[in-house]
């Protein structure tokens, strides 16, 4: 293959390493929904739950997450401009360093050095050097789509570059810490304004992380892998800047019901619910886009993979607007409600279209078909049928814990102690963590249709040689 | 892909970015930068003192083991909030909080008002074996904090990096031979100490009450009391109710034994008003968590416990 001009050895660098990375990340989720139930499975320090609940986060977000981001813009980048990157070989000192960087990162986490910020918890050396990757990133993205072959650029890359630039903004001003050593620093804002601008990063740091770059693979792979146009280009318009001007003011609906002043609490609120709109514009067009032939979906197993995951993608971002409401967010807010709410966004929808985008390019860059289709939809049942069973165990487990906590007795008095509510929920845990096997035991089958691909491209590119 | 005229600004890379970096600034700069010079978002309440050293130390523990994970700190404005765990969280609290540890989730309890809850003694074993007090409980034990010791020099370090803290060489010497789970209860006992306990929620159970309950003919009955003494009290007063713990937690008591509690006097009034109001620091109040003929069931299972 054409390697100068697709790059293809660091694309499947990033996401082969993804892959592992996402490995780690899964094992962990599965540890900590098991000490949830079992205590005993908290193992010393390094892997007690409070250390492992950021490393699997962490990890699955900056490992698994950015991995696919890296390797699958990197992808798209050289189509979408029609010429090699710029600086390859700067991408493949990115591969390294973002590789070095995990494993950095990972061990810090594990060693207990965090600044107890939500997705942000890295210290400030690390910080470091996710800002040097950033840059290199952001350098070679820019660097291809200014000396561009093709003038117009697609929708992906609105997202691509949305995406930079607004990650670089949050990254920037929520990590300012005041180093008290090498492995400790504190936040350099505080009391409420460490609050607000903590969650003004989290809420966008997921959503420029989780929400428009997997947006930016979306409308670039759902059509070349079922081959179906876009349904609307002037929709795709209006989404895009509405939803990257709306989401910077959500933040708040994180603190809802705390000591931050209302205005800033309703701001966060009130454009919650007009998120709605431009998140369902790109849903929309999603669904008329499959719409337009149904019959991909029999004849393309891709397909339904983007179905499922827009179709999350639209269940979040309702369910998203519906919580940061008073009244609701007193109900589901600090419960497993929103750890379903999560895990319907992470596994439905990020990883849905992250592995569908995959198994697109394996295949592309080793000139060859998937190893098993089979397989594949064997993965997206499990994947599908785990995630749900993930969701809704938690959902209900939130509800019933709130409802309980919320309880009266006739005189007045609470009718359950802490205790009453956390034992009610056991079974639920234990159904997560059955819900959890489920999911991986699809991750697994996908990873090895994946290393079978590769496998077998290998040696039909040796046998054309 | 696209049907757009050429010279729009989805063919110009910089000022399409431009124009995307402004957009996103609008929301950030609106609700969450301009609130960092307004003067509502600095209040500080008059009698909150900043953490000690030793407090401090204890905070750096709870943000490196993750506790804020699981333990919230913020008292929602809620009846049930307030009910459960204390006056709701103002504003002025956290005027010394870097960073903020709100928490995001409930796994375990609200520590907002955990200050001055259980003696220190308490935490010592709870930290060390939560499953002493609660034997279901899912909180992870610490075994490792309790030889782990604080290093001075380091804390000072983390002190003068905090700011706020006016701190004597005799607060660093202090540190010295301190253990990591001495300062996390330090920490945890000025949890909420800059706000008044008296006050919304706060309701103090008295002889009239019971009396008053009994009234009404309805009783608890010894089955219900038996499950809430296992789930709630076992930890302190032992199953039996001969206490268990009373060797660390009773320092300075004369007794944790509900068997003898007759023999000193307790009439079941005075029994209902002691687990309705609890005492300062050694042992929790019951008066919101249980209604008054759950109460009147732990008498009536304690008053089978004295008879054995
Ligand atoms: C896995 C979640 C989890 C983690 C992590 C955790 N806790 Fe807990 N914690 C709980 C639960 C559940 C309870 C209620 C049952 C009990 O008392 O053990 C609790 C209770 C407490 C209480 C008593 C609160 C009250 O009002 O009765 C304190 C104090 C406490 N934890 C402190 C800590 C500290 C300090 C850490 C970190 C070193 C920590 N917890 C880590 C789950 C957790
Ligand atoms: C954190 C430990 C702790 C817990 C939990 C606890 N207690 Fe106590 N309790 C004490 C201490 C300490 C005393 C004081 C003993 C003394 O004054 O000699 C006490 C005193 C009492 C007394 C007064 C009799 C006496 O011996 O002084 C009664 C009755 C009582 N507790 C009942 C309960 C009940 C019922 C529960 C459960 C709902 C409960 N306690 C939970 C620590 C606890
Ligand atoms: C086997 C699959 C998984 C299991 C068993 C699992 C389990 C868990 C558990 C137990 C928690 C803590 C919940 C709590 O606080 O009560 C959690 C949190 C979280 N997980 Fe997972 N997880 C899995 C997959 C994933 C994936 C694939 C992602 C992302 C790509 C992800 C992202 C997250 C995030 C972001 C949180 C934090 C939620 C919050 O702070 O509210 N998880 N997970
Ligand atoms: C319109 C879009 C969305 C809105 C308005 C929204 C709103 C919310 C709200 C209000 C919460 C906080 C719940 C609480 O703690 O009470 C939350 C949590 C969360 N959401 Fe969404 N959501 C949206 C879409 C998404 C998507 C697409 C993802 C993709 C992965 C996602 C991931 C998360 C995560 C990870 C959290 C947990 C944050 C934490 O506490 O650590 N959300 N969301």
């Amino acid at each position: 293959m054409n390697d100068t001009l697709y790059n293809n050895r660091t694309v499947e660098g990033f996401l082969l390493s993804s892959l592992v990375w996402g490995v780690f990340g899964i094992v962990f989720g599965l540890l900590i929904s098991v000490q949830l139930w079992e205590p005993a499975f908290n193992f010393g320090p390094f892997l007690s739950y409070g250390r492992l609940r950021t490393l699997h986060i962490s990890i699955l977000a900056y490992g698994l997450g950015l991995g696919v981001i890296f390797g699958l813009f990197y992808f798209m980048l050289v189509r979408l401009t029609k010429r090699g990157l710029v600086f390859p070989r700067l991408a493949r000192f990115h591969l390294w360093l973002w590789n070095i960087g995990v494993v950095v990162a990972g061990a810090s986490l594990f060693l207990g050095f965090t600044q107890s910020l939500e997705y942000a918890e890295f210290e400030w050396p690390v910080d470091i050097v996710v800002v040097i990757i950033w840059v290199i990133f952001a350098v070679n993205i820019f660097a291809s789509v200014f000396l561009r072959e093709e003038k117009q650029m697609y929708v992906s890359l609105w997202y691509m570059l949305a995406s930079v630039l607004a990650v670089a903004v949050l990254y920037l001003v929520n990590n300012i810490a005041i180093p008290a050593g090498l492995t400790k620093s504190y936040h350099i804002f505080s009391g409420i304004n460490s609050a607000n601008m903590e969650w003004w990063y989290g809420h966008n740091i997921v959503g420029f992380l989780l929400t428009t770059p997997i947006l930016a693979m979306f409308y670039y792979f759902l059509p070349v892998s079922t081959k179906l146009p876009i349904y609307s280009h002037r929709l795709s318009i209006v989404a895009f800047w509405a939803l990257v001007f709306t989401y910077l003011w959500t933040g708040a609906h994180h603190l809802v019901y705390t000591p931050l002043p209302d205005w800033i609490q309703t701001l966060g609120i009130v454009f919650s619910l007009i998120l709605i709109a431009p998140s369902w514009g790109s849903v929309i067009n999603g669904f008329f886009t499959i719409e337009s032939d149904w019959s991909k979906l029999q004849e393309n197993y891709l397909t339904k993979f983007f179905l499922a995951a827009i179709t999350f993608y639209g269940l979040q971002t309702i369910q998203g607007p519906g919580q940061s409401v008073r009244v609701i967010s007193g109900l589901v807010h600090y419960t497993d409600w929103v750890i379903g709410h999560v895990h319907m966004g992470t596994m439905g929808w990020v990883t849905m279209t992250a592995t569908a985008c995959m198994y697109y390019v394996f295949p592309k860059i080793y000139n060859t078909e998937i190893f098993s289709v089979k397989l594949a939809n064997s993965h997206f049942w499990l994947v599908f049928i785990g995630q749900l069973m993930y969701s809704f165990t938690m959902w209900i487990a939130g509800i019933q814990q709130s409802v309980m906590l919320k309880q009266l007795n006739s005189d007045g008095t609470l009718a359950n102690t802490f205790m009453d509510t956390l034992v009610a929920i056991y079974p639920f845990w234990i159904l997560r963590t059955v819900a959890g096997l489920i999911f991986t035991v699809g991750m697994v089958i996908f990873i090895l249709n994946i290393v079978l691909t590769i496998v077998k491209g290998r040696s039909l590119s040796q046998s054309r040689a | 892909m696209s049907n757009k005229p050429d010279n729009s600004i989805y063919s110009k890379p910089l000022i399409f970015s431009v124009i995307a970096l402004v957009v996103i600034l609008i929301g950030s700069v609106i609700t969450a930068f301009y609130p960092l010079i307004r003067a509502d978002m600095h209040p500080k309440l008059d009698n909150l003192h900043p953490y000690t050293p030793f407090e401090l130390a204890g905070r750096d523990i709870y943000q490196r083991e993750g506790c804020g994970y699981c333990h919230s700190q913020n008292v929602r404005p809620l009846k049930t909030d307030v009910l459960r765990y204390g006056a709701y969280s103002q504003a002025g609290e956290s005027a010394y909080e870097r960073p903020f540890l709100w928490g995001s989730r409930r796994t375990g309890p609200d520590l907002a008002r955990a200050g001055g809850k259980y003696h220190d003694n308490w935490h010592t074993l709870h930290t060390l074996n939560p499953r002493h007090f609660s034997p279901k409980s899912n909180m992870p034990a610490y075994p490792w904090l309790e030889n782990a010791l604080l290093s001075p020099a380091a804390v000072e370090a983390n002190v003068k990096a905090y700011g706020y803290i006016n701190y004597s060489p005799a607060d660093i010497q202090f540190l010295e031979g301190k253990t990591e789970l001495a300062a996390l209860t330090a920490y945890i006992q000025s949890l909420g100490r800059g706000v008044k306990k008296e006050g919304f929620g706060y309701r103090v159970g008295t002889v009239e009450d019971y009396k008053n309950f009994l009234a009404k003919g309805v009783r608890g009955t010894v089955d219900q009391g038996q499950g809430i003494y296992t789930n709630e009290c076992a930890g302190c007063h032992g199953v039996d109710g001969k206490g268990s713990a009373q060797g660390k937690l009773s320092e300075g008591i004369s007794t944790m034994n509900l068997k003898d509690a007759r023999e000193m006097g307790y009439e079941a009034a005075d029994m209902y008003v002691q687990i309705f109001n609890g005492l300062e620091q050694l042992m929790p109040p019951y008066g919101n968590v249980l209604s008054s003929e759950q109460i009147d069931s732990l008498i009536l299972y304690i008053e089978t416990l004295e008879r054995r």
